[in-house]
C-alpha cells in the first residue's frame, strides 16, 4: 500500500536546550512530546501510536508510553537503525496510519551524550565465551569510532573520484552561513574554508570542522491521519513517499564505501512521492561529517556520483545564493545533534521549511517539496538510510 | 622489515582481547597457532569475511575453515589523531580470496600508506585473550 497522501506531519517541536545537565533522558523525551502536542494542537489523550529507537531508555517504548501516561496507544514500533531510525518511523508511522493501526502517532527522540559517557568496548573477557553483535570480535578491537570509520569513507571517495577537502569544507560553510540565524545553534560562527581545512585533524582526511557537534537536546514529531490533519489548525505537510534500507560490507564482497545505502531508500522514495530530485526545493541530508552530506547528495541523485565535490562548491547549499538550500537550522555540523543522533531534526526543519516558519534569512521561497534524509550508525561499516518525501498542502 | 622498537615514527596500538564466541572460537585457537583462517562456502565456492556459521551469500551451512596467506591491497584507511597513545591506522584490506577485512595497519609510518599498497596479516599479542589478525605493508 502506498502511503502518499495517507499521512500528515501536524506537530513538530525541537528542544531548545543543548546542555542538559539536569535533566533526564525520559524527561527530554516528555518534554519534546509535548512540545510536539502544543504545536499541533492536541494532546497526550490523542496519541494512539508511539514511535522511538534505541535512545528511549529502560525498555524503549514500553517505559515511554508508561513514563509519559499515554494511556490510549494501540500500534507501538521502536525499530533501532541509528540517526536514520526517525526518518523511517514517519514513514512506519504514515503505513500505520493509511492502514488504520492509529491516527495521531508520536515519534520522540531524546538523549545526553554530554552528559554520559561514550558507548564502546566489547571486548572480551579472558577464558570466556560471549554471545554479543557477531560483527564484535571481528571489528570492535580495531578501535573504530564514528570518526575514523567515516574517514574511510572520505578517503576512498577522495581516490576514486578527486574530491578534496576544500570541497567537503564548503558543507560546514554553508551548515554555519545557515546557523548564524539560529539563537539555539550551537555553533554560531560563520566559518570558511580555509578554517576548516586548517582546524584540527581528527581522523585523515576529516578535520575538525568537518565533524558534527556533540549537544543534549531532541525533538519530536506528530503523525496524523487526513481526517485529523483537517480538524487542526497548523499548514498541512502532507508525506508523500517514504523509503528505507540498510546496507553493510556483505561478506565483505560487497563493500564499497563511495555509496550509501540513499542509493536504495531514495528512489524507493522519490517513486512513491512521484516526484524527481529536481523538484526538490529544500534538503535535510544527515550531517554527521561533512563526508555524509557529500555522498548522500549523490546517492539521492542531486548530483552525479563523484560530482559531489563541484556541486556543493561555491556556497551551492547555501540558502538564497546556491541551487539546493540545505540543513537552513544550521544543521548536526552546527546546530545540534542530540544523543549522537540527530535525525528527527532533519525532519523538523524541513516541516519549518514547508510551513514557511524557517528563519526569513534562510526560508526558500515558495518552499512545496521538501526532501528529508538519515544515515545512521556507522557509514563505514553498517548503516541504516532513511529518504521522507513531504510536501506543503496548499 | 624494521623492527617496530626501533622506530618511534611508527604506529603501534594496544589492542584489547577480543570477544569469542562458540562461532567464532575456531578463528582465535588458530589464530594462537599463528593461523589466519577465513570461511568458505563449499556449496557456491566463495570466501566471506567475518566468518560465519551460513554462508552470507547462498546461506548455505556448507561454510568451511581455510587457512589464509592473508595478503591483499588496502581498500582504505584512516590515520586517528584523536587517540592518547598515539596516531593508529583502521582500515579495509582487500584479501586476494576476494573479501574485505576489517583491521589496524601498524608498523608503519601514517604517511607511508596508501590505498593499493600491498599488506600481509601478521598477529599481535593482547592481555589475556588470543592475539589479533593486524596487517603491515610487504
Ligand atoms: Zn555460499
Amino acid at each position: 500500500m502506498s502511503i502518499k497522501g495517507k499521512a500528515y506531519i501536524m506537530g513538530a517541536y525541537e528542544h531548545p536546550l543543548r546542555d542538559a545537565p539536569d535533566k533526564s533522558t525520559p524527561q527530554l523525551h516528555a518534554e519534546c512530546a509535548k512540545g510536539a502536542l502544543e504545536d499541533a494542537g492536541l494532546t497526550k489523550d490523542d496519541i494512539d501510536g508511539y514511535f522511538c529507537a534505541g535512545d528511549a531508555p529502560g525498555f524503549g517504548g514500553m517505559s515511554m508510553i508508561d513514563y509519559m501516561g499515554l494511556r490510549n496507544v494501540r500500534h507501538m514500533d521502536s525499530t533501532e537503525t541509528g540517526g536514520s531510525s526517525y526518518l523511517l518511523h514517519v514513514g512506519h508511522a504514515a503505513q500505520a496510519i493509511a492502514e488504520g493501526k492509529c491516527t495521531v502517532a508520536l515519534v520522540t527522540l531524546a538523549g545526553r551524550p554530554r552528559q554520559n559517557k561514550f558507548f564502546g568496548g566489547g571486548s572480551g573477557k579472558p577464558g570466556q565465551l560471549t554471545d554479543g553483535p557477531p560483527e564484535a570480535g571481528y571489528e570492535n578491537i580495531y578501535g573504530g569510532s564514528t570518526h575514523n570509520t567515516y574517514a574511510m569513507c572520505a578517503m576512498r571517495h577522495m581516490y576514486e573520484y578527486g574530491t578534496t577537502s576544500e570541497q567537503l569544507a564548503w558543507i560546514k560553510v554553508a551548515a554555519s552561513h545557515h546557523a548564524q540565524y539560529n539563537p539555539n545553534a550551537f555553533l554560531k560562527d560563520v566559518v570558511t574554508v580555509e578554517d576548516v581545512v586548517n582546524s584540527r585533524m581528527i581522523s585523515d582526511p576529516l578535520h575538525l570542522l568537518d565533524c558534527c557537534v556533540v549537544t543534549d537536546g531532541g525533538g519530536a514529531l506528530i503523525v496524523t491521519s487526513p481526517e485529523v490533519a483537517k480538524s487542526l489548525k497548523r499548514p498541512k505537510v502532507k508525506i508523500m513517499g517514504a523509503g528505507e534500507s540498510p546496507k553493510g560490507p556483505q561478506g565483505g564482497r560487497g563493500l564499497d564505501l563511495t555509496h550509501s545505502g540513499a542509493v536504495w531508500s531514495g528512489p524507493i522514495a522519490f517513486g512513491e512521492a512521484g516526484v524527481k530530485p529536481s523538484d526538490v526545493k529544500y534538503a535535510s541530508i544527515y550531517d554527521s561529517f561533512t563526508i555524509t552530506v557529500l555522498m548522500q547528495l549523490e546517492d539521492l541523485g542531486f548530483c552525479e556520483k563523484g560530482q559531489g565535490g563541484k556541486f556543493v562548491a561555491d556556497g551551492n547549499l547555501i540558502s538564497g545564493v546556491g541551487k539546493l538550500p540545505f540543513n537552513t537550522d544550521g544543521g548536526g555540523l552546527c546546530n545540534n545533534h542530540p544523543t549522537n543522533r540527530g535525525g528527527i531534526t532533519k525532519v523538523i526543519e524541513a516541516v519549518r521549511q514547508l510551513r514557511g516558519e524557517a528563519h526569513e534569512k534562510v526560508q526558500v521561497p515558495n518552499c512545496d517539496i521538501a526532501l528529508a534524509h538519515g544515515t545512521g550508525g556507522s557509514l563505514g561499516t553498517r548503516h541504516g538510510a532513511a529518504t521522507l518525501i513531504m510536501e506543503r498542502e496548499a | 622489515m624494521t623492527d617496530v622498537q626501533d622506530r618511534p615514527d611508527v604506529m603501534t596500538r594496544d589492542i584489547p582481547a577480543p570477544a569469542v564466541t562458540i562461532e567464532s572460537k575456531p578463528f582465535w585457537d588458530a589464530a594462537a597457532e599463528g593461523k589466519f583462517l577465513i570461511k568458505r562456502c563449499n556449496d557456491c565456492g566463495q570466501a566471506h569475511w567475518y566468518p560465519r556459521a551460513l554462508c552470507p551469500f547462498c546461506f548455505s551451512e556448507k561454510t568451511v575453515w581455510e587457512e589464509s596467506p592473508g595478503e591483499g591491497v588496502i581498500y582504505t584507511y584512516s590515520v586517528m589523531r584523536r587517540s592518547p597513545s598515539g596516531p593508529y591506522a583502521i582500515g579495509y584490506v582487500t584479501l586476494n580470496e576476494g573479501p574485505a577485512v576489517l583491521t589496524n595497519f601498524l608498523g608503519v609510518a601514517p604517511e607511508a600508506l596508501s590505498i593499493g599498497q600491498k599488506v600481509k596479516v601478521k598477529f599481535q599479542p593482547t592481555t589475556n585473550g588470543p592475539p589479533v589478525p593486524v596487517f603491515v605493508p610487504v
